[in-house]
Formats: structure tokens, C-alpha cells, sequence
């Protein structure tokens, strides 16, 4: 029985490991690609890694949609085309990817997580006439071939507070973050900032599930706030689809953010913060067509249209409610609301 | 802040979302239970919820019919299990690493099954609660104890039929004789293949189960790798329980209630860092199997392949 210990603690941290981080191993899928056309100009290349799925909902798909935006915008597959690998979670695996990528020649290759910045740091410089872009962050490394990006999440967060203020008839409004740091807590701390300008009274209680993926938590953590009192939910990150069945099935409002959650639950989804990183990659794509291979940094926010609220149109939102969020969104685009975040 | 945990809301939302939260652990690791006393680890458990999870929500959400889901989780079960019986018993291979390879099939298939057939993340109306008469309309107790859906008490109920089936048939007797030694019990004509297959079986159809009690129970909702290490802590409260029915219920309710003790610590604004609270339930359980870890004793022919000897 001295293996005894061995297994428990060996199980243990294979259960703590499991519910932090979510390792998938699909494999590389590849977008359709263009079939070889006569066109005189080669197309743009473009590959991205995420860590998620493309139809999460959340993070990863926002990049998706925006690349198939893009594309739309350019001119379809044959100006240019992009592959992806999704569902990395492993940072390991992701990296391995992202030099693959740079390896076969493309001309732009996304970072799509925060997790992949220390992979970037070491792989870009041994491609100096690749560009690559990472976020969600500020920091290009001072690289000449790297482009930084990030959402002023706050700001979406900032007018769904407001909205979930006016709504709330208890006064209670539920927050569930996947863990306190980044994109997440920046959204949360404008949701807090929105709600508490618009209503003074009014309460926010807070709960972190410590996971990006776990949906069981999400839900009881939902499960929690509704028992707390509160008739408004939010939450950032893949995991709140396990929220938003709660709110569902308790009929409670939720309010969404990264993409558009309103299939989910069409009659109590409000409105969505939409990510929309084509304002971001455009502007990439243009730089590096015209030899800039790097060495900035982009944010997306209402004002530069990256980040749009998206009401959900099967919701009836009273007009001075929907008057408010548009006031609000006015005043952060014209600067007259400053909203503070930790970072 | 501190006295606000003691009002009545706050003990009631405890019990309440811990008897939810321990339903999962409760079908897996009775059904793990079943199997470590016959001798068998079964660390595949996650990759079978997995794939149950997915095998509910997609016949329900094609069919609108519960129930098919249900019976697809179980039927998925049952053949991960049977594989799983066929790697372990006829093969005699490694339990431990066997079992790992289930969970990353388990892992990879249901999600590139999701991906395939379903495409992107759906709501489905899952078990409603279920209104018990007179139960039910208790004041207080009725809301803790009576408002869950119908796989909630399945797992409760499951418990003390464990406990039966393991200690007072015959069918119990030859389970733990075949854990404790197998080559005893095999002179004396019981068939370990046969149990063993059994008691694989029968945890796969479990840990389906365990699945479904996600998809079209609680959260309604399918999404890839959704149980996030569940069925891992399913098998460590079998530990926690010392192999036994009534210790897993307890194991399961101690670290369920803990969890949503947890949550309440962070809706009430209790000034502790968040990532702190999310490890209690996983601090108390490791402290609670050291300390348990001297004293109980697990089946002697845990995982050992068993070889007839010719």
C-alpha cells in the first residue's frame, strides 16, 4: 500500500491540472483554400492560433469571424486566404504551430492569446521577414516584426452596466469571470464602473470560477448569484455557455461580451459586446503590404468601431434603456467618460 | 460580511447548489467504485463523461426526447466501458495508462464529434426540476432538497443500491473476493474476466450517466472538454470514500458543498482573493485523503492484471 499516497497526490494534481487548462489535441484544420486562379497578384496569406475553438462563442470566435470578414472585405480567397489551428490550448503545441506556419512562408501569423507571447518572443526574430501579431496585449517586444492588439473591454463593459442597471428591478446584478486578469477583469471592472454610475445603489457581486473552460462552475456560479438576489448576469470568457443555460432556465437577463451570444438564449440575452478585430487587422495588413512588417500596437474600441454593442433584436429593450447605452457609448467614444481599470 | 454567511439565504444556497454540484461525482464514482473493488482503475472516467455528455445532448437536441439521450449516453457508455473491460481483462494492460488513453479518446472524439455534428454551442431544454407532491411544497426544505431535476435523485438514490449490491448479494461478495484476491476466488469457480467485465461495464454506463447529468440536466448546454476534469476528482473521492458507497456520498457532498461555500465567499464580496477560494475544495480534499490515506485500506489487487495461472 506505499503506492497509495503516490496515486491519491498523482490524481489530485491531474484533477487541478485538468480544470485549469484544457488541453485538446485536434488537429491543424484547414480552412478552404483558394484554388490556384490566374490572378496576377499572389494572395495574402494569413494563419492564426487560438486557444479555444472557432465557434466558442467567445475569444476565438471573434477572431474567426473577423478573418472571414476580411477576407469578404478584400476580395475573397483569391486576394487572400487563411489558414488556422484551433483549440490549443497547450502553449507548447501552439508554438510548434506558429513556427510551422512561419516556416511555410505566410505573411501574417496571429498569436491569438496572451499564453503565446513568451512562444512569439523566441520564434520571431528567427523569421525576420514574417510579420507576426499577438494579443491580447500592448507588448511588441520592441520587434520590428511584431504587432500587438487589444480590446478596451471596459468599454463594452461600461455600457452593458449601464443597460443591466436600469433592467434590474432587485438591484442585484451577477458578474462571473473566468480568472482576474487581462481582457476578463478589465471588462468586469467597466461593467462595475457602468452600473454603479447609473445606479448608486445598486449591488455587483463578483465571482471567478479560477478556469476558462469550466462550465460546470460557471453555472453554479450562477446558480449562486440568482440566489443572492441578483436578476441581471454577465460574465466574460468560453466557459459562461454553462451561465447562460442557468440564466435561461431561471429567466433571468444576461448580458454578453467578446461575440454575440444571443443564439443561445434568444429570449434573455440583451445585448453583446462584438469584438470586431477586422478594424485591427486591416490596418496590419495594409502596413505590411506596404513593407511595415511590425512594431505596433492597435486597440479596438467604440470609437474605432472594433467594439460595437450589439443589441439582440428578439429582446425588447425598453427605448430609455436603449437611449442610456447610447448616451453612454456617445460619451466614452467623445472622451467624456474615462473608466478606470487597473492596468 | 462575515455574519451575512450565517443568514438562512446563504446555508440554504449551500446545501442547495452542493447536492446539484455532487450529482456528476456521485453517478462516476459509484460507478468507479464498482470497479476499483473488483480490482480494476478505471482512469478513463472523464473520457467517458465526455463522450456521454456529447451522446445526451446530441440525440436530445435531434429528437427533443430526453430520454433517447439519456439511453444514448448509457449505450456509449456501456461500449467505452466494454473496450475498456477488453484492453484491461483480455489484454491485461496497465490500467493506469490505459486509462489515460480512454480519457484523450474520450477528450479528442467528443469534441471533434461536436465539431462535425453539431458545429457550434446550443442551448437544449434539459430535465426540468422536478415538483415531488407534498415534498416539494415544504417551506425552505422543499426549495434545498425538492427542486432538482429527476437525475439529481437518480445519483442519491444510487447510493444506498451501491451500497446493497456490494455488501449483501452474492454478486457484492464475488466483486470484492475478486478485488482482495483473484486467484482465491478464481479456484473457487467465479469467472474474474466475467465480474470484472461487469463492474467495467457497468461504471462506463455510470460515468455516461455522470455525462448526461451535465448536458441535459444541469447546464444544458454541450462544449468541448465541458466536464473539465470532473470525473478526474470522481475517482479521487473513491480514495476519499474508502471504496465505499456511503464514503463517496459524503466525499462527493463534503467537496460540493465546500465549492459553493466558496462561491458565496466571492458573491458576498468576503475580502479573499478569488483564486484563493477556487482552491478550497482542492486543498481540503488533499487534506482530508492524507489524512485519510493511513488508515483505510485500498482492495489488494488494485490495479493488477490478474493472470490465471496455468
Amino acid at each position: 500500500m506505499k503506492r497509495l499516497p503516490l496515486i491519491l497526490s498523482l490524481l489530485v494534481v491531474l484533477a487541478l491540472v485538468m480544470s485549469g487548462c484544457n488541453s485538446t489535441s485536434s488537429a491543424p484544420t484547414q480552412a478552404p483554400q483558394a484554388e490556384a486562379t490566374q490572378a496576377p497578384q499572389k494572395p495574402f496569406r494569413v494563419a492564426v492560433v487560438m486557444p479555444s475553438s472557432i465557434n466558442d462563442l467567445a475569444f476565438s470566435q471573434s477572431m474567426y469571424d473577423a478573418l472571414i470578414a476580411v477576407q469578404k472585405a478584400m476580395g475573397g480567397p483569391e486576394a487572400m486566404e487563411f489558414v488556422y489551428s484551433d483549440g490549443m490550448y497547450v502553449v507548447d503545441d501552439a508554438a510548434a504551430a506558429i513556427r510551422d506556419y512561419a516556416s511555410q512562408g505566410y505573411d501574417l501569423i496571429i498569436a491569438h492569446g496572451s499564453q503565446y507571447g513568451s512562444s512569439l518572443q523566441e520564434i520571431a526574430p528567427d523569421f525576420p521577414n514574417t510579420s507576426f501579431a499577438w494579443g491580447t496585449t500592448v507588448d511588441t517586444f520592441g520587434m520590428p516584426n511584431v504587432f500587438a492588439y487589444e480590446a478596451a473591454s471596459e468599454e463594452g463593459g461600461y455600457v452593458n452596466g449601464v443597460m443591466a442597471a436600469k433592467l434590474s428591478k432587485s438591484d442585484v446584478l451577477g458578474v462571473i469571470g473566468p480568472i482576474e486578469t487581462g481582457d476578463a477583469q478589465r471588462y468586469v471592472e467597466g461593467f462595475i464602473a457602468g452600473a454603479q454610475a447609473t445606479n448608486p445603489n445598486v449591488k455587483v457581486n463578483v465571482t471567478w470560477t479560477g478556469s476558462f473552460s469550466d462550465v460546470s462552475a460557471a453555472a453554479e456560479a450562477a446558480n449562486t448569484h440568482i440566489a443572492a438576489g441578483a436578476d441581471v448576469l454577465t460574465g466574460t470568457a468560453q466557459m459562461v455557455v454553462g451561465a447562460i443555460g442557468v440564466a435561461k432556465e431561471k429567466n433571468v437577463l444576461w448580458f454578453g461580451t467578446q461575440a454575440d451570444q444571443s443564439s443561445l438564449a434568444p429570449n434573455i440575452v440583451v445585448a453583446n459586446q462584438v469584438y470586431h478585430w477586422e478594424v485591427v487587422l486591416t490596418q496590419m495588413i495594409d502596413l505590411i503590404q506596404h513593407g511595415t512588417l511590425g512594431g505596433k500596437a492597435f486597440t479596438i474600441n467604440l470609437a474605432n468601431g472594433g467594439e460595437v454593442v450589439e443589441y439582440n433584436p428578439q429582446f425588447d429593450l425598453p427605448q430609455d434603456v436603449k437611449d442610456a447605452a447610447e448616451t453612454a457609448i456617445q460619451d466614452i467614444k467623445d472622451g467624456k467618460i474615462k473608466i478606470e481599470v487597473t492596468k | 460580511m462575515i455574519t451575512k454567511l450565517f443568514s438562512s439565504t446563504v446555508i440554504l444556497g449551500i446545501l442547495a447548489s452542493g447536492i446539484r454540484l455532487a450529482t456528476p461525482y456521485l453517478y462516476a464514482a459509484i460507478g468507479e467504485t464498482f470497479g476499483q473493488r473488483s480490482g480494476v482503475l478505471n482512469l478513463g472516467v472523464e473520457g467517458q463523461m465526455l463522450l456521454g455528455a456529447f451522446a445526451a445532448f446530441y440525440v436530445s437536441w435531434r429528437t427533443g426526447n430526453l430520454w433517447l439521450g439519456l439511453l444514448a449516453a448509457i449505450i456509449v457508455g456501456a461500449v467505452m466501458g466494454l473496450a475498456m473491460a477488453f484492453v484491461t481483462v483480455n489484454l491485461h494492460a496497465e490500467q493506469g495508462i490505459s486509462g489515460i488513453g480512454f480519457y484523450l479518446f474520450g477528450l479528442g472524439m467528443s469534441d471533434l464529434l461536436f465539431q462535425k455534428l453539431v458545429g457550434t454551442v446550443k442551448t437544449i431544454q434539459g430535465f426540468p426540476a422536478l415538483h415531488i407532491p407534498v415534498l416539494s411544497d415544504i417551506p425552505v426544505l422543499g426549495e434545498v432538497f425538492f427542486s432538482h431535476n429527476i437525475l439529481v435523485y437518480g445519483a442519491y438514490a444510487l447510493v444506498p443500491i451501491a451500497w446493497f449490491v456490494l455488501n449483501k448479494t452474492t454478486l457484492g461478495l464475488k466483486i470484492r473476493s475478486i478485488g482482495e484476491n483473484p486467484q482465491a476466488a478464481d479456484s473457487l469457480g467465479i469467472s474474474v474476466a466475467a465480474v470484472r467485465y461487469y463492474t467495467i461495464i457497468q461504471g462506463g454506463i455510470l460515468s455516461g450517466i455522470a455525462g448526461a447529468s451535465l448536458s441535459i440536466g444541469l447546464l444544458n448546454v454541450f462544449q468541448q472538454n465541458m466536464t473539465s476534469g470532473l470525473g478526474f476528482i470522481a475517482v479521487a473521492l473513491v480514495y476519499f470514500g474508502a471504496w465505499r458507497p456511503l464514503g463517496v456520498l459524503g466525499g462527493a457532498l463534503l467537496f460540493s458543498m465546500v465549492n459553493a461555500f466558496q462561491l458565496w465567499l466571492q458573491v458576498l464580496g468576503v475580502p479573499i482573493p478569488s483564486d484563493l477560494a477556487v482552491m478550497l475544495p482542492y486543498v481540503l480534499t488533499i487534506l482530508v485523503l492524507v489524512a485519510a490515506a493511513s488508515k483505510v485500506r485500498a482492495p489488494s489487487a488494485l490495479a493488477k492484471p490478474f493472470e490465471r495461472e496455468a
